[in-house]
């Protein structure tokens, strides 16, 4: 797998060929706290790069997931229906939350990589 | 955490590594590393230490503050037994509830313990409304230690023997590892247990010494509101505020019978209209269907679609395992079993009606 790129919102991105796998960053989770519900997108339903795909609800709250860049969802995480705790357990591996076909691979170059995004991380708290 | 309160606990958190938020104007701990989830369950099967420091204490002494205070609650105070506990809410002249808090009949003094949000504003009610020969005191040099959970009491009797014997929502002075405390038989998560009161010069020392017992575990506000909604217990400023009544708030339980009848509380009048003719909302328990959690401001519509209320505490049940939720609906839809359909988001959450507590209380009533 690819290395992974983040957004400014917590989300982490894997590209493989076309296809960019997306979850939430474990910062993303340890914040949230314990996942009890993930609503997932549509499969087949396209999406503009930030909008709403997603809705992370923790016993705390709900935090809306962005998709990180644009394009059509080919495929979601249906494990999280019965095991949401995945994404605490394991935020960028069995936790993820769909795969997204892309439109556009330029997006990509505004994402951030490991270093920037564990700066930005840095500068949050 | 800049321009925050601590509590006498903040050090002891902050070591434990809990996730300190502001709340009521607190730093105050909403989760320690182990997690909500698992700071309810532990709660719920052996013992959670809570930090409830923020929350305000007081005393109103006098021979006659039973009967002043009664003059600004619907509870019984004056009938309440020497070191006994009720629980009650301060009206205004509309009804509407300026907080909910415990008060305890000692001898010559009344002792309070009212929310850390609304404390200020409920000395200065009180004080304004009390008579010349009775005396708020405010106890800023107290911290307040809740330990919950079928295993607290085992554990506080071990250490304090003698604590078993307390009923509950009764309170005694007992002392701890060489701290005085004063300890009352009573909590807000539905579990057995204790609120212990202690100088905020020793709690830590109080609560290390609690928490080097296995099975006690240190739990969070986020637990205290899971636990908290479980038992079906009201949150000020979510489930009950200025706007609703105790009536409405289905709080009626704590209106004492003598004070029904006699009223000469703020906003009897009203209150005691709504006792004999009902009122038009009701807070209710709700159950969701499904996995979606819905939360507080979430409207609630009837089966035909027609908006009836508002969802004032909502989330997730660690124990039963499922959303649940409290809110009010009009009363024609307030029996237990009738069909809701909640708004989250852009789905409409099928639920219905259910009765209070969604997970039994476990009161110790010797």
């Amino acid at each position: 797998m690819a290395a992974l790129k983040y957004t400014d919102q917590h989300e982490w991105v894997a590209v493989e060929g076309d296809v960019a796998t997306v979850g939430i960053t474990d910062y993303a989770q340890g914040q949230l706290g314990d996942v009890v519900f993930v609503e997932l997108p549509d499969e087949g339903k396209s999406f503009a790069m930030g909008d709403q795909a997603a809705v992370v609800e923790s016993v705390k709250a709900a935090a809306e997931v962005y998709a990180p860049i644009s394009g059509k969802i080919v495929e979601i995480n249906e494990a999280l229906n019965d095991k949401p705790e995945l994404v605490n357990e394991d935020s960028t591996g069995d936790g993820w939350f769909f795969k997204i076909e892309i439109d556009d691979e330029s997006e990509l170059d505004s994402l951030m990589d490991a270093k920037e995004y564990k700066e930005f991380v840095k500068g949050l708290e | 955490m800049n321009g925050l309160h601590q509590t006498a606990l903040h050090a002891l958190h902050v070591g434990l590594g809990a996730k300190m938020v502001p709340f009521a104007g607190y730093a105050m701990p909403v989760q320690y590393p182990s997690g909500i989830l698992a700071e309810h369950r532990h709660t719920r099967a052996a013992a959670g230490l809570f930090d409830v420091g923020h929350m305000g204490q007081a005393r109103i002494h006098g021979a006659n503050a039973a009967k002043a205070i009664e003059a600004l609650v619907p509870g019984d105070i004056q009938g309440l037994a020497l070191d006994h506990t009720r629980y009650t809410q301060l009206t205004n002249d509309a009804g509407g509830i300026i907080d909910d808090l415990m008060v305890t009949r000692r001898d010559g003094h009344l002792f309070l313990v009212v929310n850390a949000a609304c404390k200020d504003a409920d000395y200065a009610h009180i004080a304004a409304a009390l008579p010349k020969d009775c005396r708020l005191e405010i106890l800023d040099d107290r911290a307040l230690i809740a330990l919950q959970g079928p295993a607290a009491i085992a554990v506080m009797d071990g250490l304090c023997p003698g604590i078993a014997k307390l009923s509950f929502m009764s309170l005694a002075p007992f002392t701890i590892a060489g701290i005085e405390c004063l300890v009352s038989r009573s909590g807000y998560t539905g579990e057995d247990g204790v609120e212990i009161s202690a100088p905020n010069a020793q709690a830590e020392a109080l609560a290390q010494t609690l928490l080097k017992d296995a099975r006690v575990k240190p739990a969070g506000l986020g637990a205290r509101d899971t636990l908290r909604l479980e038992a079906g217990l009201c949150l000020y400023g979510h489930d009950i505020d200025l706007t609703t009544t105790p009536v409405e708030a289905a709080l009626t339980w704590s209106i004492g019978k003598r004070r029904r009848t006699e009223g000469g509380f703020a906003g009897a009048a009203i209150i005691q209209k709504q006792l004999a003719e009902g009122v038009l909302r009701k807070r209710v328990g709700i159950l969701p269907e499904g996995r979606v959690p819905v939360r507080d401001h979430a409207d609630i519509a009837d089966a035909s679609g027609a908006a009836i209320g508002t969802i004032t505490s909502g989330g997730f049940g660690p124990t039963i395992d499922r959303p649940i939720a409290m809110g009010y609906v009009a009363t024609v839809a307030a029996a237990d079993g009738t069909a809701l359909a909640i708004s989250v988001r852009d789905k409409k959450i099928v639920s219905k009606v259910t009765r209070l507590p969604f997970v039994a209380h476990r009161y110790h009533k010797g």
